[in-house]
């Protein structure tokens, strides 16, 4: 084990699979000279050369296409897109070709293609830099999506998303590149996609958090067990394609209470899509409807007051779970 | 004028010009009838400039094109049978039954697929372009796609990104003078297509694309630069589509006597009659071309008859390469989704994914209801 920062652990994992396998080629803007936007790639074009880590053009889908059609063929790329939101710049080629080629093409093809973006609010940066948008890829079959919270995770998801045969969205998160974890050593230390995390146990209220909210979910938890005396299952899920939901409606039937928190929008988000499959399926089991708290359905404002409450703190949290357990925080 | 190549491979080409020219005018009878479904877009006119590309490239390069390929499959050696059955949706189709016309692939041919989005195409090209350079190989791309795909931010954007990277890349645009139904002065500023790279870094060609023998020298000549000289070329194969954009158009944007015109220059007509007139073939040459092609579509439409329907529970294949770490990627149980998949497929018997197509032959009957030369362009005259 060893203490590294998100971005780091991030850092380490592409510089191990660049060492490991030759097939493994960086693109994305600024990622070389500059070192990356959020430096997550800083010294890699030193040690590896512009032959395996190679600055682009602004051309976000033509970058995307690139690694398609080189995936295609045999090589195992990696590209970074700056942040999510550019990202929709690229959508036809994620969705209309990334997520379809193997499909469409009769399993002819496949396309070992690592997209890597990050999210999120909290440094003021407006509508176009700040939203968390990954319910727009968990709704397209052919891809896979992670969203990993922890540097841990980081490194262990995204070495297992360049290892994997299918299109993966990796999705980082702004704020949590310079958080710090115990990330374990050794090259094969991969994070099985699938497997859901859990943070914290608890037989009260099971609670699910994406990405960045997972953290703020756990930090709920504390909260709720020291004021409220409630003990909250903490769930990160970690990737949301594929899903393990077995682990959620396990979480489900023992507590019978449930919150899912995002940063995203509330409609057609992940939660939506997470409460309805939880009420398909775990519907007997729950002794309140599931909580949904998630971002203000508005374009991300720039001003801070505004900003800050446009996305889920931990007391939207607390008040959540306290909701799911029918106790109204004026009574506590 | 170019110069022929010899006998064998000038009887080469004619032989897949008239077995695309046949095979497409087959489906269009085929779609007519219902056996097809969806969108089908025909090349019918335009066989020149896939022959004579297409035989320019070695075994090893790599070919890559649009919703209109059924030619570029074909040209690579696809069997017909294959690509009849895909049109027909069966399970022995090239993509079984997934792609449909517009998305045929035969990856063991290198030819890299059929794409539905007009100018998706172009930043693939370019990364199998980088993965051929990256693996130290010689091996070239070539990138076909049309007029109206020069439009697109891909076609900027990647033109300058494969001559940054000095990817080998033959940027082909297929100049069949319309997007749709926009003809090319009404959609692009420049008309002169073959400079519309230059700004980016990428030299321009033209060739004749209703002759065979020239596109070939062009395309040849540019494969050889891209090749050594490792960087990106474009092309412009000026060309007709004598059919409409697919088969639901009634053409009300071209004029009859525009369409006539260019069929004077019929590239299949012109480079028989030309072969016959140098002495490299006879007329009877031809007619038994004719009749070999006409015997392979009837193979093909044979297969393509035979070959089953897929199973309704194969729905879920290839959405992903399965492995232990890929599960729960559906909303529900997979087997749940198989057993109520079964059981559809039961409430609505066999014939249920014919009559899904019932609609399209519709749709055809008013688009020909409008075009008066529709009859005519159910048989070509060769």
């Amino acid at each position: 084990m060893a203490e590294m920062r998100y971005r780091e652990a991030l850092g380490a994992a592409l510089r191990e699979e660049l060492e490991r396998d030759e097939r493994v080629v960086l693109m994305g803007e600024d990622i070389g000279v500059f070192g990356g936007a959020f430096k997550v790639t800083e010294g890699l074009l030193e040690q590896f050369g512009e032959r395996r880590v190679r600055d682009t053009p602004i051309s976000e889908n033509t970058i995307v296409g690139v690694g398609i059609g080189a995936a295609m063929t045999g090589l195992r790329p990696v590209v970074e897109l700056m942040t999510i939101n550019f990202a929709l710049l690229a959508f036809d080629q994620i969705v209309n070709h990334a997520a379809h080629i193997r499909y469409m093409f009769g399993g002819q093809a496949k396309v070992p293609l690592v997209v890597r973006m990050p999210q999120g609010a909290g440094h003021q940066l407006g509508p176009t830099h700040s939203h968390c948008l990954e319910a727009m890829f968990l709704h397209v079959p052919g891809l896979l999506v992670a969203v990993p919270a922890t540097p841990a995770d980081a490194k262990g998801m995204l070495k297992t998303a360049i290892r994997d045969e299918n299109p993966v969205i990796f999705i980082e998160h702004e704020a949590l590149y310079g958080t710090r974890g115990e990330v374990p050593d050794g090259e094969d230390e991969l994070v099985h996609f699938g497997q859901a995390r859990v943070a914290r146990s608890g037989g009260d209220v099971t609670i699910v958090g994406i990405s960045r909210m997972a953290l703020t979910a756990e930090r709920a938890a504390e909260t709720l067990a020291a004021e409220h005396g409630v003990q909250a299952e903490v769930i990160d899920p970690r990737t949301l394609r594929p899903l393990d939901l077995d682990t959620i409606l396990d979480s489900v039937k023992r507590t019978n209470r449930c919150v899912i928190v995002e940063e995203g929008w509330p409609h057609g988000g992940v939660g939506a899509n997470l409460a309805a499959l939880i009420c398909e399926q775990a519907f007997d089991h729950l002794d309140a409807p599931v909580q949904r708290v998630t971002g203000a359905d508005v374009p991300m404002p720039y001003s801070k007051p505004l900003e800050d409450v446009a996305y889920p703190h931990e007391a939207q949290v607390v008040h959540g779970a306290l909701a799911a357990l029918g106790v109204t925080e004026t009574a506590r | 004028m170019a110069v022929l190549p010899p006998t064998a491979q000038s009887r080469e080409w004619l032989q897949t010009m008239t077995l695309i020219r046949r095979f497409e005018e087959r489906a269009g009878e085929m779609y007519a009838r219902a056996r097809v479904g969806g969108f089908l877009h025909l090349s019918i006119g335009e066989e020149a400039t896939i022959v004579g590309s297409a035989r320019a490239l070695r075994d090893e390069d790599y070919l890559i094109s649009t919703y209109r390929s059924h030619g570029h499959a074909l040209v690579r050696g696809t069997p017909p049978e294959k690509v009849m059955a895909e049109l027909f949706g069966r399970v022995d189709g090239l993509c079984r039954g997934r792609g449909g016309s517009m998305h045929m692939f035969d990856g063991e041919r290198r030819f890299m697929g059929g794409y539905g989005i007009v100018g998706g195409n172009l930043p693939i090209a370019a990364g199998i372009a980088l993965a051929s350079d990256y693996g130290g190989r010689d091996d070239v791309t070539l990138c076909t796609f049309g007029d109206g795909a020069s439009n697109q931010g891909t076609f900027g954007e990647t033109l300058n990104l494969a001559a940054l990277w000095q990817l080998p890349v033959l940027f082909m645009v297929t100049n069949n003078q319309f997007g749709m139904g926009t003809a090319l002065g009404r959609h692009s500023a420049v008309t002169d297509l073959r400079r519309k790279g230059e700004s980016l870094g990428v030299p321009g060609l033209r060739c004749d694309g209703m002759d065979v023998a020239e596109t070939f020298e062009v395309i040849d000549g540019a494969l050889a630069r891209v090749r050594e000289e490792r960087r990106p070329l474009l092309v412009e194969a000026v060309t007709y589509r004598f059919r409409g954009h697919s088969m639901a158009d009634p053409e009300q944007y071209r004029s009859k006597e525009e369409v006539a015109r260019w069929r004077e220059r019929d590239p299949i007509v012109t480079f028989g009659a030309r072969l016959v007139d140098e002495g490299v073939l006879t007329q009877q040459d031809l007619d038994g071309i004719d009749a070999e092609a006409v015997a392979r579509v009837d193979a093909a439409v044979a297969f393509a008859e035979a070959s089953p329907l897929p199973q309704p529970d194969s729905l879920y294949d290839d959405v992903y390469v399965l492995d232990d770490e890929v599960r729960g990627w559906y909303s529900a149980h997979a087997d749940d989704q198989r057993e109520a998949l079964g059981a559809a497929a039961a409430a609505l018997g066999p014939e249920a994914a014919l009559s899904a197509n019932s609609e399209i032959p519709q749709q055809l009957t008013d688009a020909l209801a409008v075009g008066e030369d529709a009859a005519d362009q159910q048989t070509e005259a060769l």
